[in-house]
């Protein structure tokens, strides 16, 4: 690893004890950032005229059970003016929410949406944190590792609410 | 509710039967609706190649009340079957089911918490065509074998499935 990413040589000057590990891997550059400056990170990352990471490619989750803490929330960033890609990550543990920035890309909403829906991570400052995949009423977060693929309620007959 | 309550029981009542199932097993319209990929093909069994007109039902509405047939061509989750249920609800008597495809007769491969698990679970169905897909020919067996089940009802019956129906 010859030269360093710009991003990346900006973040440990700026934010030194928050960057917890630089991995990369095929020129693709994984960043992973302390949960409670992850607003600040990333509004960092969208204003300086040096990185304008102003595209927010996807934000995802994952999940790690059993491990502590059972969370992860990627975010793929896209700098269309520099042309350069960066993928921030977060640990996130149980029952803990994580700041939304949908504040700073607009996309964040909807995948935010998505992630509470299938992982159950709630993000604190959302404008409209519904479910958007399930229906409203759905209990439990399928992409969870410890949640049955076929549902707890295979084997009931299905009633729907007309 | 219509004539039949008067010619129940008099010798007429066949006949009726029959001149009603005629014009009714030649004209089944089906309701525009599909849920994946089977629904492409039930669409193109519409096309020139396969030509669903030859068997009268080629009228595709756009509208339930308008139709006789629902074709489920597709897989059916649990966020869609409220709608599903409603379109149903909302076509006129007679009307018929054709669980199309191996998602809709059974689920599939989508043995998952949001995939229903056979369309008969919300809705009496008439006769089923598995198939990943199935071929634009078993929707053709599947309409005629309709035609053949539409020719032994009687407008006798129909009172029975209306006196199911709570109207308010």
């Amino acid at each position: 690893m010859a030269e360093v990413n710009l991003a990346v040589k900006k973040l440990q000057e700026k934010f030194p004890t928050s960057v917890s590990e630089v991995k990369t891997f095929r020129d693709e550059v994984n960043v992973t950032v302390q949960k409670k400056d992850i607003f600040e990170i990333c509004k960092f990352l969208y204003s300086d005229p040096d990185l304008q990471y102003q595209m927010l490619t996807d934000l995802c989750g994952v999940d790690f059970f059993p491990e502590s803490p059972r969370f992860e929330v990627v975010y793929l960033l896209y700098s269309m003016t520099k042309q350069q890609r960066l993928r921030l990550k977060v640990k996130v543990g149980n029952s803990e929410s994580v700041s939304s920035v949908e504040s700073i890309w607009k996309a964040a909403d909807w995948l935010e949406r998505e992630v509470y829906d299938l992982f159950g991570i709630s993000f604190d400052n959302h404008p409209d944190l519904r479910r958007i995949l399930l229906w409203d009423g759905y209990e439990g977060h399928p992409l969870r590792k410890d949640f049955p693929v076929e549902g707890p309620d295979f084997d009931k007959p299905f009633v729907p609410e007309v | 509710m219509g004539i039949e309550t008067y010619l129940e029981k008099t010798p007429f009542m066949p006949a009726l039967d029959y001149i009603v199932n005629w014009g009714r097993k030649y004209s089944i319209w089906p309701v525009t609706f599909g849920l994946a990929c089977c629904a492409l093909e039930m669409i193109v069994t519409s096309s020139g190649t396969w030509d669903i007109a030859r068997f009268g039902s080629e009228v595709f509405r756009p509208s339930p009340r308008q139709s006789d047939l629902m074709i489920v061509a597709g897989t059916l989750t649990k966020k869609m079957a409220p709608m599903v249920k409603r379109i149903y609800e909302q076509m006129p008597e007679p009307k018929w089911v054709i669980a199309y495809g191996a998602c809709a007769c059974s689920g599939g491969v989508f043995k998952t918490y949001s995939v229903v698990q056979g369309v008969d679970q919300i809705l009496p169905v008439d006769f089923y065509v598995p198939g990943c897909p199935p071929r634009p020919e078993s929707l053709l067996t599947a309409i005629v074998k309709l035609q053949k089940k539409i020719e032994k009802e009687t407008l006798a019956n129909r009172k029975n499935v209306r006196s199911t129906i709570e109207l308010k």
